[in-house]
């Protein structure tokens, strides 16, 4: 259970998040949208303590994540960020084992290895566990960066735009490993650009602008015309969408003229 | 180890000279045994039972055992400490031009020197007090609200060591003998004696084991700080650790041997090509790799010219500089992030 209370943050004198609550329990996942700069990226590293507040809690099981050290928190909660490449030539497993940074002292146990074998598996990167991490596909690269969010056993698993390097296909095999953790249990914030994925995946949805929390619920309740338009300062049009049984969010554009040949 | 002590300008076997190493080993076990048993031990010398016999001359074992010997050992423990700690700072700063000299620590250790032979005052000290000085200093003026970012530090370490080498510089100007002052700075180990040995192998056999245990946490890091704290990682400790560790084994070696350039940047990086980026695998390697290549060079430098000694850094980069260029035209990837 994750629960943040009248969270305000920022770097220096500026404030990028002003006073956020919400709240994501097991099984959930919550999609955090809103425009470039509206303080998403922020929210996440405030709940990991990489960035400190300046006022306001964050509370994981109940605990104050102020009185936690660093290692303690990332035995609950793990980031999955939008890795683009690494260039150092470790292989998959390494990376992976990387994972269990806060559970070694000293060397790693044949148990610390099992968890990483399973996590591997779950996100199907068994078969590369020995391929250098250099020379793997995004979308390869991104499910061994969840396998390292895996082998930390969370109870939290927090994504920064996962997927927005991926190609559709990509972008639905990361989302379905991530539901289905979630399904297992684990409590799943996501920061979504594309607003059709998160209208797809997302249990409960906060759209953030300008640091404000200026809306959440469900899906239905939150992607409404009126809401996106004061975030994102554009139109447009909701739709059901009869086929996934989710809304099917459409920018509404001027058709392009001839006069732009 | 014993084949480059046996090389030099008075011609020993090394057949000799094992056996002259041998036997002081021996005296010296006997020697330690001697204070815990010493009816044991007083009964091995009484009977003369010496592993190998006596066929050499006193002054060869002088040779062997008080000259080349220790600046055998003195040559490894700086390549050690020199390769270990380039590892370590290109690692920490992800950037493949870091060396152990690269935040200012030589010009400071320079400076001290320079200073020391000015005055007259001990150099080995001064030197070492110097680089320990500018580490400080430089680590210090990086410091922003309790973090140190890591391009603030290489910048910093950049600007105090141009300030530090003009001053010392100034001072090679107005001297009224400069050339100790530039053969100081060319380094080398012509004046490795056992003393020099104790005094340095403590300070860098501890922090280099001691760095060591930074492996899994450097690893971790290679991949970003920020992923590094996501997993735990408190990495404003870690650099602080890390760079007082590299600074007091570069210190400790450069005091004893002037600045030795070119180990410190190459073989960490010949090392990370042949094993990876590992720094668990990595640490290791070069610590090993360095001496090994600092033993080999420094014998080439006091063999190669008849009664002449070529300073040692001369020889590392005549050697490292093309091998390395050939293992970076065999490489076709790029080589660092």
């Amino acid at each position: 259970m994750l629960e943040i209370r009248d969270l305000s943050a920022g770097y220096g004198h500026r404030h990028v998040l002003d006073q956020i609550s919400l709240k994501a329990s097991e099984g959930e996942v919550v999609g955090i949208i809103g425009p470039n700069g509206s303080g998403k990226t922020t929210l996440l590293k405030t709940i990991t303590k990489v960035l400190e507040p300046i006022s306001g809690t964050v509370l994981i099981d109940g605990m104050d994540v102020n009185e936690m050290q660093s290692t303690q928190i990332a035995k609950k909660v793990a980031v999955v960020s939008q890795v683009i490449s690494i260039n150092f030539e470790f292989t998959v497993e390494d990376i992976v084992l990387m994972g269990r940074t806060p559970y070694i002292k000293g060397s790693e146990t044949v148990e610390d290895i099992n968890i990483v074998t399973d996590a591997m598996e779950k996100t199907n990167t068994l078969f590369l566990k020995d391929r250098l991490i250099t020379q793997l596909s995004g979308g390869e690269l991104q499910r061994v960066i969840i396998a390292r969010a895996f082998a930390q056993n969370p109870k939290i698993l927090l994504l920064d735009e996962p997927t927005s390097h991926l190609d559709i296909t990509n972008q639905i095999d990361i989302f379905n490993l991530v539901k289905h953790a979630s399904r297992k249990g684990m409590v799943v914030v996501a920061v979504i650009h594309d607003l059709n994925l998160a209208a797809y995946y997302c249990d409960k949805i906060c759209l953030l602008q300008d640091g404000k929390l200026i809306s959440a619920g469900t899906p239905g309740q939150v992607l409404t015309p009126s809401n996106i338009e004061r975030a994102f300062n554009i139109t447009v049009e909701v739709i059901p969408n009869e086929i996934t049984n989710s809304l099917y969010v459409i920018p509404v554009l001027e058709p392009l003229h001839d006069t732009l040949h | 180890m014993i084949s480059n002590t046996a090389i030099g300008s008075t011609s020993i076997s090394p057949d000799v000279t094992a056996k002259i190493l041998v036997t002081e080993i021996f005296e010296s076990i006997l020697e330690i045994t001697g204070k815990i048993f010493p009816s044991v031990a007083a009964n091995v010398q009484a009977n003369g039972y010496y592993p190998v016999e006596k066929t050499w001359t006193d002054s060869q074992e002088v040779i062997i055992s008080d000259i080349r010997l220790p600046r055998v050992l003195l040559a490894a423990l700086v390549g050690a400490a020199l390769s270990t700690a380039g590892c370590a700072m290109q690692g920490l700063l992800k950037n493949p031009m870091a060396d152990p000299y690269i935040i200012g620590m030589s010009s400071g250790a320079a400076l001290g020197a320079s200073i020391a032979f000015v005055l007259l005052l001990p150099v080995q000290l001064l030197s070492f007090v110097g680089a320990v000085i500018t580490i400080f200093v430089v680590y210090n003026i990086s410091k922003i609200g309790g973090k140190v970012p890591v391009d603030t530090l290489l910048l910093s370490g950049i600007a105090v060591g141009s300030l530090l080498a003009a001053l010392t510089s100034l001072i090679i100007f107005i001297s009224h003998s400069p050339h100790q002052i530039i053969f100081w700075l060319m380094g080398g180990l012509w004046t490795a004696s056992w003393d020099k040995v104790k005094i340095t192998s403590v300070m860098i056999i501890f922090g280099v084991l001691i760095l060591y245990r930074f492996a899994w946490s450097l690893n971790v890091m290679l991949l970003g700080e920020e992923q590094a704290q996501y997993l735990g990682i408190n990495i404003e400790q870690v650099k602080r650790y890390v760079l007082v560790l590299s600074a007091l084994v570069t210190a400790a070696a450069v005091s004893v041997s002037g600045i030795i350039g070119f180990v410190g940047l190459i073989i960490p990086h010949i090392m990370r090509i042949i094993v990876g980026p590992d720094h668990r695998i990595l640490f290791p390697a070069s610590t090993l790799m360095g001496a090994v290549f600092l033993v080999l060079c420094d014998t080439f430098s006091r063999t190669i010219i008849d009664s002449v000694e070529l300073p040692v850094g001369i020889v590392t980069a005549m050697f490292g500089a093309p091998f390395f260029i050939y293992l970076l035209r065999k490489r076709r990837q790029s080589l660092y992030a």
